[in-house]
C-alpha cells in the first residue's frame, strides 16, 4: 500500500461551502495580508500556505468515499459516498492511457451517504470495467439497485455498462483481495456497520466509520482495539463530541474524537485521522476539533506519539 | 482510589483521587454508586471534589454522565468541583464541561446547591 487519498470525508449528509463562507476566508486572508504586495503566483502561495487551514482551504463536503492507492493496477475505494463521482472524474481523466479497469469497493454499509455516488460514477458506465463490491450485509445488491429505482432515480441499474459482482464477506475472515489481505469487523450502527482492516507490504490501515463505541463494554473496545494494533493509519469516525455521543446522541451509531485517540492510544496506533465530520461544521469548527484532539493526545500521551490530522477531500497520506 | 464523603445539610460531597482511566474506571463506578444510591434514598445532592483526580479517560466520564443522569431524575444535582488543569481541558475537550455542571472549588458547588449545604460547609471545621 502506497498511499490514501481522500474523495468524501462529510459524515450524513454532502455539505458546500457557502457564498458567505468564502467572504469570511477572504476577509480572513486580505486581513493577514495587510496591504501586503506579492512577487507572483509563488508569493501567493507562500502566503496562503501560511494561514490556517481554515481560512486559506476548505474540508470539502462530499460524502465518504476514501480510495486506497495499493501499487497495483487496481482501485480500491472504501464507499461509494458523493465522493465517488470526483474519483470517477479524475479515473476518466487517465483512462485513455490505461484501457478497461476493476475497482474493489468495500462498502462500510448501506445509508444512503455511503452509497450516493454510484449513478454518477461514470467508470460504472463503461463497458469493459469490472466493479468488484464487497460487504457484509446480505442485502447489498439489492440497496444499490433499489437505490436507483423510480421514482427515486431516472437512470435504471440495468443500464450500467459495466460488469458488476457483488461478494458477501464474513467478519473475522481474513481475504486476500487486490494484494492485500482484508478482515472485516461487524460495527456498532443502525442496520450494523463493518469496519475494514487491510495489510500489505508490512503496512497497515484501518477504515472504521459510522461505529459507536459503548464505553461500559471492555469486551467491546478490547475488540476495536485488537483490530486497530500496531495500525500505521487508522480513519476513525469521529462525529461528534463524546458529551454528545454519549448523551443526546447516544445510540445514533457514531463516535467522538476523544474515543479515537483512546482507542489508537491503546492499540498502538500510528496515526488517526479524523473522519465522517459533522456536516453542520464549518471549516473553523473542524479546525478547533483538530487541535482539541492534538492537544488531548498530547496530555494523554505515555508511549510513542500518535500522529492525528483530519481528513479533508483532496488530502492524501502516504503510508 | 478510595472515595472518602461527607454530608452537608443535603449535600454529599465525595472526594474522588488519583487517575480515572479505562483501568480505573470501573472501579471508580463500584465506588460511586454506593453513594448515588445514598443520595438517591436521602434525596442529597452529590458534589464531587476532584482536586485530587489527575486524570480522568472516556470511560470515567461516562460514570459521571451515568451518575448525573439519575440525580437529574430526582430534580437533584451533581456537580463537579476543583478541576486540576488538565482534567479541566478534558471536560472542556469532551463538550463535558457544556452537560455537567463544573464549579471552581467545594464551597461554590455546595452553594449550587442549596444555602443549607454552604452554611454547614461553612461552620465545619476542616
Amino acid at each position: 500500500m502506497n498511499s490514501v487519498r481522500f474523495w468524501g470525508t462529510r459524515g450524513s449528509l454532502p455539505v458546500a461551502l457557502t457564498a458567505a463562507g468564502v467572504r469570511q476566508k477572504l476577509r480572513a486572508a486580505l486581513r493577514e495580508a495587510n496591504g501586503r504586495v506579492f512577487a507572483g503566483d509563488a508569493g501567493i502561495d507562500a502566503f496562503l500556505d501560511g494561514l490556517p487551514f481554515a481560512a486559506a482551504g476548505t474540508y470539502g463536503g462530499h460524502s465518504s468515499c476514501v480510495q486506497i492507492d495499493t501499487g497495483g493496477p487496481e482501485f480500491v475505494v472504501c464507499d461509494m459516498g458523493s465522493g465517488l463521482r470526483p474519483f470517477g472524474q479524475a479515473v476518466m481523466a487517465r483512462r485513455a492511457a490505461t484501457g478497461p479497469q476493476t475497482f474493489h469497493v468495500f462498502q462500510s454499509h448501506l445509508h444512503w451517504d455511503h452509497i450516493m455516488g454510484l449513478p454518477f460514477f461514470v467508470p460504472a458506465y463503461i463497458p469493459g470495467n469490472r466493479l468488484v463490491i464487497y460487504g457484509g450485509h446480505r442485502e447489498l445488491e439489492y440497496a444499490l439497485r433499489r437505490q436507483q429505482e423510480r421514482p427515486s432515480f431516472p437512470v435504471d441499474f440495468s443500464i450500467f455498462g459495466a460488469e458488476l459482482q457483488f461478494v458477501e464477506l464474513e467478519p473475522d475472515r481474513v481475504y486476500d483481495i487486490a494484494g492485500m489481505s482484508v478482515r472485516a469487523l461487524l460495527q456498532r450502527h443502525g442496520g450494523d456497520s463493518y469496519g475494514y482492516r487491510f495489510e500489505a507490504g508490512g503496512k497497515a490501515l484501518v477504515y472504521s466509520t459510522d461505529s459507536e463505541h459503548p464505553l461500559g463494554e471492555a469486551d467491546h473496545l478490547d475488540r476495536f482495539i485488537e483490530f486497530f494494533r500496531g495500525a500505521d493509519l487508522v480513519i476513525f469516525d469521529a462525529m461528534y463530541s463524546l458529551a454528545d455521543a454519549i448523551t443526546v446522541k447516544a445510540d445514533w451509531g457514531h463516535s467522538s474524537n476523544v474515543v479515537g485517540v483512546e482507542l489508537c492510544q491503546r492499540a498502538g496506533a500510528g496515526h488517526l485521522c479524523l473522519f465522517h465530520h459533522e456536516p453542520v461544521f464549518d471549516d473553523a469548527a473542524i479546525d478547533a476539533v483538530l487541535a482539541e484532539t492534538r492537544r488531548f493526545e498530547e496530555i494523554t500521551r505515555s508511549g510513542a506519539p500518535l500522529r492525528v490530522s483530519a481528513a479533508y477531500d483532496g488530502l492524501e497520506i502516504a503510508l | 482510589m478510595p472515595i472518602t464523603s461527607r454530608q452537608y445539610a443535603d449535600t454529599l460531597v465525595a472526594a474522588a483521587s488519583g487517575r480515572i482511566d479505562h483501568v480505573n474506571a470501573p472501579r471508580f463506578e463500584a465506588e460511586l454508586m454506593p453513594l448515588l444510591a445514598q443520595a438517591q434514598t436521602r434525596s442529597l445532592g452529590l458534589v464531587l471534589d476532584f482536586s485530587e483526580v489527575d486524570y480522568i479517560s472516556s470511560g470515567g466520564l461516562r460514570v459521571l454522565m451515568i451518575a448525573a443522569t439519575q440525580l437529574r431524575s430526582q430534580q437533584r444535582k451533581l456537580i463537579v468541583a476543583s478541576l486540576y488543569s488538565v482534567v479541566a481541558e478534558v471536560f472542556a475537550i469532551s463538550r463535558f464541561d457544556r452537560v455537567l455542571t463544573i464549579a471552581p472549588d467545594v464551597e461554590s458547588a455546595l452553594a449550587l446547591c442549596s444555602p443549607e449545604a454552604a452554611a454547614a460547609y461553612r461552620s465545619t471545621p476542616r
